[in-house]
């Protein structure tokens, strides 16, 4: 029962994937799609620190932690257009938000 | 079978097992607050994952970085938002069947290309910073993030600058009609301003 690198990239492969299904399930609700975000951002570093295990290179790990700086100031950012959007309209239905016709 | 790599395999199963479900049920969820309490759960199976691969100081900043600031974030404003989540939650099961075919071929996709992968023999020479197997995580992660990595640092703390500027100025609102105190006016105020002296003559008003 030797756990490997494999095991790992199953893991973030699966926590992934429940990132992208969470996204195309809540279609209509912002705030869980910025969790998907970050769970597929968790799997994302679950990949680098396994790596960086596995090759013993510290280099992954540091960069975990640069992508956890950014999706922190993602999160940040992300809720704060969230709240001055629901100030402005009065909803967050991700199907209204059309303003810029894009 | 030897009782540390026993235990370690176990812990590997417990955690892994416990960060995928309540990584599903982020997403499944009908209350966005328990979204989030299972979020918090998810990110701390991950730092135990992390642990088990030797990466203590990442660990640690995940529950601080994510428990301690993003997760509160997120309860913040799912919780100021006057919104009904019972509406937005209308169409799931619209989305379900497409939404769960394509997560399968994608988590068929990933498992196998990550079974399938072999490390090159050449990878040990084209390492950033080789691990030194006797020096404790945090000390060789500080010795290379303060030397290697410190422009990177700085870059990471400049993002993180920009987006508590961004948020702040997002966020920030005056509403009209309500008193202020104004403190340069107060500073610039002389003497001569506020006092005014009148010769009123006597039987006389102003």
């Amino acid at each position: 029962m030797e756990i490997g690198l494999a095991h790992y990239l199953a893991v973030a492969a699966i926590i992934f994937t429940i990132g992208v299904f969470g996204i195309f399930v809540n279609r209509k609700n912002v705030i869980i799609m910025m969790m998907s975000i970050e769970l597929i951002l968790l799997s994302v570093n679950i990949n680098f620190v396994a790596f960086s295990a596995a090759l013993h290179d510290l280099g992954g790990q540091v960069f975990t932690l640069f992508v956890l700086t950014v999706a922190a100031a993602e999160a940040a950012v992300g809720l704060a257009i969230l709240v001055v959007y629901f100030r402005n309209r009065g909803n967050i239905a991700v199907e209204d938000i059309n303003l810029m016709k894009g | 079978m030897d009782l540390a790599v026993f235990l370690s395999g176990a812990a590997f199963y417990v955690f892994a097992s416990a960060a995928i479900a309540f990584a599903f049920m982020v997403v499944s969820a009908r209350n966005p607050v328990r979204s989030v309490l299972f979020l918090i759960m998810t990110f701390f199976s991950a730092a135990g994952l992390f642990v088990l691969l030797g990466a203590e100081f990442l660990a640690m900043i995940l529950i601080m970085v994510y428990v301690g600031a993003v997760a509160v974030l997120f309860l913040f404003v799912v919780m100021m938002l006057d919104v009904d989540f019972v509406e937005l939650r209308q169409g799931f099961l619209d989305y379900l069947p497409l939404g769960g075919l394509l997560g399968f071929v994608l988590a068929v996709e990933l498992i196998v290309l990550g079974a399938s992968w072999r490390v090159s023999e050449k990878a040990a020479d084209l390492r950033q910073a080789p691990m030194d197997k006797d020096q404790e995580n945090l000390r060789a992660f500080a010795e290379v993030l303060y030397t290697d990595y410190a422009f990177f640092l700085e870059a990471a703390g400049l993002v993180l600058l920009v987006a508590m500027i961004g948020a702040i100025v997002l966020t920030n609102y005056h509403k009209k009609g309500v008193k202020r105190q104004n403190i340069s006016a107060q500073v610039a105020r002389k003497a001569e301003d506020g006092v005014e002296l009148v010769d009123v003559k006597p039987g006389q008003g102003l």
